[in-house]
């Protein structure tokens, strides 16, 4: 299974002809046939005689991209020229873009081939995958349960060999989530960092599109690919873009990781507590210094995401009137209704103050209360998730329970900050369990060479889902 | 203070929300919502104003507000043409559902006497 080789080793044996991208496109599609149908990651699937001759013309005119000739997946919130668009929601069903999101031009400048538009929440609206028009993605680890959200479907598809990597946007957990959800690696980047031009945008000023991949390093390649100043996106930073793969390798001796104690208590669940707890001590074996620390404004990330979420969520949505493209506001979901209309009594007169500014205010006190921190660390050790795999229904049926699922991933976003989700055991039931370190604005870079050591003396992220046994 | 009077509103399916709200809401936003649903989500947007609602025990009176977190500010371009991203008038229709002599359709706004 080519599938499974790292991005480096794939992109070796592309250039000493072991096998060709068409082999490898071609395995990806036999594999698909057969995985697919039980686990439902794909909305689109890119039709397969044009994703193989375009692998035909690569392996002809091979690049010196790292990405060339390699097969990819992209959340269905990107706009791809030609291909149908959806974000998981009727509304789009038949919408095909007249123009292509920036990550997804790079993407194709640097000849990896796109052969999938993947599954999630309808217009990124969840943690399960469950809130999508077009039936729930299943968890390859577990058919009974939840592939996470809201991009469940490019995580289960990189889980599955499906595809080499994904691309998926973070706007409140949604690449991590899915990631700790089906034992893969992914880089919610710094706000800023990646082009938002052409991402269907859920909530503006957190939305981040961001790689999905096997490993650390993997998504590095794919990073230093799709990072950089577009003009077309008015927010995405001039930071030069650092050459990540290079870095990876430099050592972690020294660095020094945060434990909030906090994120450790009651909320959370006890084989993610002591799974995370067995990596903190992998972290101090290969040289890093990891000391309990307290952020005690946790309890506060969801009330303040849950808020400017879905007011800027209740604006962007605003622009569906079915007058341009796409169908009618009927065709909302349930929680995109619930959404839009926390948004719109937020931000309605007489409630502006209390809710919308007042979460703007808080939202300073937690930018200060992590740059006071991480002043002295240079990552955060926290979970992603509180809770292991959800069944299906555990979620979608209880909007409580929906929002605390967002517990550790929401403030990651309220900041702005990077953040590196990677597998660290397993819990009962072979289930996936995944860990996040954070770091500071533009520290990609450390994260990514933390995350490279811990997966170089662990294989956690080697393993492979119940579905392909 | 509005909010604080919302949070004592009492009626019988929410603390917080009246199914007259969300009718109001919903007009606001835009969104169709069915009778069933009015009362459904009068429970379940009041539960989530409820829940946010905690932020109010937060001190914040000397605290500026963050909208963004680039640090950039007025980010702006030349006022120029690129012609590399006009779509063709065909392009630009393609996707709408009503059309009429390479117009977009809209509902009427205004009412006739």
């Amino acid at each position: 299974m080519n599938s499974d080789l790292s991005i480096r080793d794939i992109a070796k044996k592309l250039r000493s002809k072991e096998f060709s991208s068409y082999d490898l496109t071609r395995e990806c599609y036999d594999l698909i046939e057969k995985v697919e149908p039980k686990i439902h990651a794909f909305i689109t699937l890119v039709d397969k005689k044009d994703a193989l001759a375009r692998a035909r013309k690569i392996d002809e005119h091979m690049t010196q991209s790292p990405l060339a000739g390699i097969p990819y997946v992209m959340k269905d919130a990107y706009l791809t020229r030609g291909v149908r668009t959806t974000a998981a929601s009727k509304i789009l069903d038949d919408f095909i873009a007249p123009y292509s999101a920036t990550v997804h031009k790079k993407l194709e400048d640097a000849g990896a081939i796109l052969i999938g538009k993947m599954n999630m929440d309808a217009w990124g609206h969840g943690a399960s995958t469950e809130n999508t028009d077009y039936g729930p993605s299943k968890n390859p680890w577990d058919l009974t349960r939840s592939a996470g959200g809201s991009g469940g479907g490019p995580a289960a598809a990189v889980a599955a060999r499906l595809s080499v990597f994904g691309i998926g946007e973070d706007t409140g957990g949604s690449i991590r989530n899915p990631a700790a959800w089906n034992n893969i690696t992914a880089m919610k980047v710094t706000y800023g960092r990646v082009s938002r031009y052409g991402a269907i945008a859920y909530a503006s000023s957190l939305d981040t599109v961001g790689p999905t991949a096997k490993t650390a390093e993997d998504c590095a390649f794919v990073l230093e690919a799709i990072a950089g100043h577009d003009p077309y996106d008015a927010t995405s930073s001039k930071q030069p873009v650092p050459n990540y793969t290079k870095e990876l390798e430099k050592s972690i001796k020294g660095k020094r990781i945060a434990f909030p104690t906090e994120f450790y208590g009651e909320a959370l669940d006890p084989e993610i507590n002591a799974a995370i707890t067995k990596a903190r001590e992998v972290f101090v074996s290969l040289g890093a210094t990891v000391t309990d620390v307290s952020l005690p404004m946790l309890e506060y990330g969801v009330p303040v995401y849950y808020i400017l979420a879905p007011s800027e969520t209740s604006s962007n949505l605003g622009r569906y009137d079915g007058v341009r493209y796409g169908y009618g506001r009927n065709l909302f979901t349930k929680e995109n209704k619930r959404r839009i209309m926390t948004g719109t009594y937020a931000l309605s007169s007489g409630y502006y103050d209390a809710y919308y500014k007042k979460a703007l205010k808080v939202r300073s006190l937690f930018i200060e209360e992590y740059q006071k921190l991480l002043v002295n660390y240079d990552a955060i050790l926290s979970p992603v998730t509180p809770i292991m795999p959800s069944k299906f229904g555990e979620l979608l049926n209880d909007p409580m329970k929906n929002m605390m699922a967002d517990l550790y991933t929401v403030i990651v976003n309220i900041v702005g900050l990077p953040a590196l989700s990677l597998p660290c055991g397993f819990g009962k039931g072979g289930l996936p369990i995944g860990m996040q370190l954070v770091g500071s604005m533009f520290s990609e870079s450390s994260l990514f060479s933390l995350g490279h050591a811990y997966q170089k003396v662990t294989d956690w992220h080697m393993q492979l889902p119940q579905v392909l046994k | 203070m509005k909010a604080t009077l919302a949070k004592t509103k009492k009626n019988t399916s929410s603390p917080i929300l009246t199914t007259a709200d969300i009718d109001h809401i919903a007009k606001l936003a835009n969104v169709p919502v069915s009778k069933e649903q009015a009362i459904e989500l009068t429970e379940q947007v009041g539960e989530t104003v409820e829940y946010v609602s905690k932020l109010g025990a937060l001190p914040t009176e000397n605290v500026v507000e963050t909208a963004q977190v680039t640090g950039l500010e007025n980010v702006l371009r030349e006022d120029e043409i690129d012609t590399t991203r006009m779509f063709t008038q065909e392009e630009a229709l393609k996707n709408a559902k009503r059309t009429y002599n390479g117009f977009f359709m809209v509902d009427a706004v205004l009412e006739e006497k």
